[in-house]
């Protein structure tokens, strides 16, 4: 067919009016129908590069490179970089340093090295400080007199901790927010086992969005159900009703789950007054995970019922008729016809809920109490609290890493085609 | 890298919109406490210098200064912050440093250098407003013969019942130590030992499973009238608001409080950094200090305010001074939060606070 088109009967190429070959005529004209079409979006796409993926980009950059500590101590580095890790530093790394120190202090940068340092080393911070203020008096040999005003200055763990600091491009943050610490000797190892925190909040956000998308499944489909097949009218009130709390505030929808579930709450209340729980051993339902996947499970709903109903509408009513026809029973008309033809709308609805919850954050922060938090809930504490922004940015790229493992892996077991959103 | 973070940082905050040219923008935690600012240090401000004063909220932390500060788009000219993050800032460079020779001598002729408490005027780009502390309290109509020392909010068997706890190592750690009975004065030092800090953490295990967390500061009010626990720990300042404000039955136990500052801090940056220092030095002077404590129960920052103190604004007859973390009665057992020793040591104990909570 293909060699028939691009040859005339003389076997040459065929040609236009103007005598350029067909081909590149037809090339020519989807390349420009193409530049419109990119002029068209070209507004959208150079507002979600500037407002979104730049910053993302930027931020993520964070995670990786902090020159905090390089950027304004100007003699240690060097030095820093060289040494070995392990053997006593050098009254030559001694004398770099007070000369650091003098100079962080005229530029009132000192603060900001110590506050990097003390990640590493807890107690830096106030060590660099005071020695900061003294440094302009000592004289040498440096070593002692550093050793005079803080004995801190001969634990050789400082010093390991600020030859990772003064590392820009560092894998730190990564391996802290995988519970490892990156060690001045370049090695990674693991972090105590009383401080080991971030694994198990991944591990725990996993298993929280997993549950979700299951109930939300379970409870979602025969919902969708009924909306896909009662009369118009019926399914219409049943529709407003599943889109009515999908339009209240998230905060109203979680506090409401605090006024119900709560030990002095309605349902506790309710539990009392039937004998099914006694009054001084009240149901605990919320400032737990059970409160954080109640409350996450119903604010995710419709993200499911949704895409469910719109691929339940298009399944032809004549599909299940003719099964029963056949002599199919009720159960092998739902599972072999039915139910292959709703995957579509499961694997839409199962991804949507799963990815919103994955990083979900202002019902686990409100409900979640000690066991029921996620890893957004750790990220947003670096953003406000401990300011360590560049730990936030590894715990954010290791979760958006792993999104997109799960959704390659959802691509080569389902089929990313095989999704219908309406 | 400077640029990057600049354009990346502005288009951010581009959809945050631009604030409105002000006089001075004023920034505080919202409710109860910045109406008693207002009443106290905006009102005769304006009232003296004709600038006017837009008061905004925020929730606490450091981050949208040190977003606008990166971003080189200040928009705030003042903010009002915890001790620690005043430090934090100073560190960071997210705050100018204040001249301490603006500030005004007390009413009562004391320089400025020595009317300050002692140990409370120590951060070079901040100046001290008010004492707040982290108390614990009950409610009286449930429990008659109620809690006394801080041992007994740790005593499940004397006072059964569920406790409320903030959800931080600060102050819990603290307050654990010293109903485990250590004095005061040696809290931190028994602290600074990893011995001392398994010994808070058992101490705090034993009330564990009866903690309910709380994180924002209105909360404990809430939980104590809904029943949801027996005692729990708070700020003061909120207690006080539900007893006086609204009538309820809570008591304050004053035992082994752990004090804390608030603190004025002036953004890098700020567009109206004169006006703000103006505003600094007008507000912490005696008698506007004086002033807020007749609005809320927080502790001026300077001695000769003391004398000062009134009533209760909206209700006469209700002496605000015994209402203080600094009156004599309620100061007897007290400990300072000590910035430096969480400075160094909050990187860490944050994680083991928080892995000994999902244990």
């Amino acid at each position: 067919m293909a060699t028939t088109m691009d040859q005339d009967a003389a076997g040459g190429p065929l040609k236009t009016a103007d005598g350029t070959p067909l081909k590149r005529k037809l090339a020519q004209a989807m390349f420009v129908s193409r530049m419109r079409a990119l002029g068209l979006v070209a507004p959208l796409l150079a507002f979600v590069l500037a407002a979104f993926i730049l910053p993302v980009i930027i931020f993520m950059f964070r995670g990786i490179y902090d020159d905090t500590y390089a950027s304004r101590m100007p003699n240690t580095p060097a030095l820093l970089a060289e040494w070995d890790g392990v053997s006593e530093p050098t009254e030559e790394m001694y004398a770099a340093l007070v000369k650091d120190l003098i100079h962080a202090r005229e530029t009132k940068e000192i603060g900001r090295v110590a506050t990097r340092v003390n990640r590493e080393f807890s107690g830096a911070r106030s060590t660099f400080t005071r020695s900061a203020r003294r440094a302009q008096r000592l004289e040498a040999p440096f070593k002692e007199a550093l050793i005079g005003v803080n004995d801190r200055w001969a634990d050789i763990q400082l010093w390991q901790g600020m030859k990772v600091a003064a590392q820009s491009l560092t894998p730190a943050f990564y391996a802290a927010a995988l519970d490892h610490k990156y060690t001045g000797t370049g090695e990674i190892i693991a972090q105590d086992e009383e401080r080991q925190i971030h694994v198990r909040l991944f591990l725990r956000t996993l298993e929280i969005s997993f549950v979700v998308t299951l109930a939300t499944l379970l409870l979602g489909y025969p919902i969708a159900y009924l909306l896909a097949t009662l009369p118009l009218r019926t399914s219409n009130l049943l529709l407003i009703l599943v889109l009515l709390p999908f339009w209240t505030s998230i905060l109203v929808r979680t506090t409401a789950w605090i006024a119900m579930l709560q030990s002095q709450g309605v349902l506790n209340d309710m539990l009392v007054f039937i004998g099914i729980a006694p009054d001084d051993a009240r149901w605990s339902m919320i400032y737990n995970k059970t409160g954080t996947l109640i409350a996450m499970t119903h604010i995710l709903l419709p993200f499911m019922i949704l895409p469910l109903y719109s691929v339940m509408k298009t399944i032809p009513p004549s599909y299940v008729r003719a099964a029963k026809s056949l002599g199919a029973t009720n159960w092998t008309t739902f599972w072999r016809v039915y139910f292959p033809n709703t995957i579509p709308g499961i694997g839409a609805g199962a991804l949507l809920v799963f990815i919103l919850a994955i990083g979900y954050y202002i019902t686990p922060a409100l409900v979640g109490g000690e066991n029921g938090q996620m890893i957004s809930n750790f990220i947003d504490f670096h953003m406000r609290r401990s300011l360590n922004w560049s730990l936030a940015a590894a715990l954010g790229g290791t979760l958006l890493i792993f999104v997109l493992f799960l959704y390659w892996l959802y691509d080569r077991i389902v089929g990313i085609d095989n999704m219908k959103l309406g | 890298m400077k640029l990057w973070i600049a354009i990346g940082a502005a288009s951010a905050m581009a959809l945050a919109g631009a604030a409105k040219a002000e006089d001075l923008t004023v920034v505080s935690w919202g409710g109860a406490y910045t109406k008693s600012q207002v009443e106290a240090y905006h009102k005769p401000f304006t009232a003296e210098t004709g600038k006017t004063i837009v008061s905004e909220d925020y929730n606490g932390g450091l981050a949208e200064i040190k977003a606008q500060v990166e971003a080189g788009n200040v928009k705030w000219d003042l903010v009002d912050v915890e001790l620690s993050d005043a430090v934090r800032a100073c560190d960071e460079g997210l705050a100018e440093t204040i001249d301490k020779s603006i500030l005004p001598a007390g009413a009562d002729g004391t320089p400025a250098a020595s009317d300050f408490i002692a140990g409370t005027n120590d951060v070079e780009c901040a100046v001290p407003t008010i004492i707040w502390s982290t108390i614990y309290a009950y409610d009286s109509s449930k429990m008659s013969d109620g809690p006394k020392s801080i041992a007994d909010f740790f005593d499940l068997e004397k006072f059964p019942g569920k406790r409320g706890l903030r959800k931080s190592p600060k102050a819990n750690l603290e307050m654990a130590l010293m109903a485990d009975g250590v004095a005061a004065d040696e809290v931190y030092d028994v602290l600074g030992t990893s011995e001392g800090v398994d010994r808070a953490f058992a101490k705090l295990d034993s009330i564990k499973s009866e903690v309910v967390w709380w994180e924002a500061g209105a909360q404990p009010p809430q939980l104590l009238a809904d029943g949801e626990v027996a005692m729990t720990t708070a700020y003061n300042g909120r207690i006080f608001n539900a007893v006086a404000a609204e009538d309820k039955p809570f008591n304050i136990v004053w035992d082994g409080q752990v004090w804390d500052l608030d603190l004025w801090i002036i953004p890098k940056g700020a567009p109206n950094k004169q006006a703000a220092l103006d505003f600094v030095a007008f507000s912490t002077a005696t008698e506007q200090l004086a002033g807020q404590a007749s609005w809320i129960s927080y502790g001026p920052a300077r001695k000769s305010s003391v004398d000062l103190i009134g009533d209760y604004a909206t209700k006469p007859g209700l002496a605000m001074g015994p209402q203080m973390p600094t009156a004599p009665a309620n100061f007897e057992n007290a400990l300072q939060n000590d910035f430096e020793f969480w400075a160094d040591n909050q990187d860490e104990l944050n994680e083991r606070f928080n892995t000994w909570l999902a244990n």
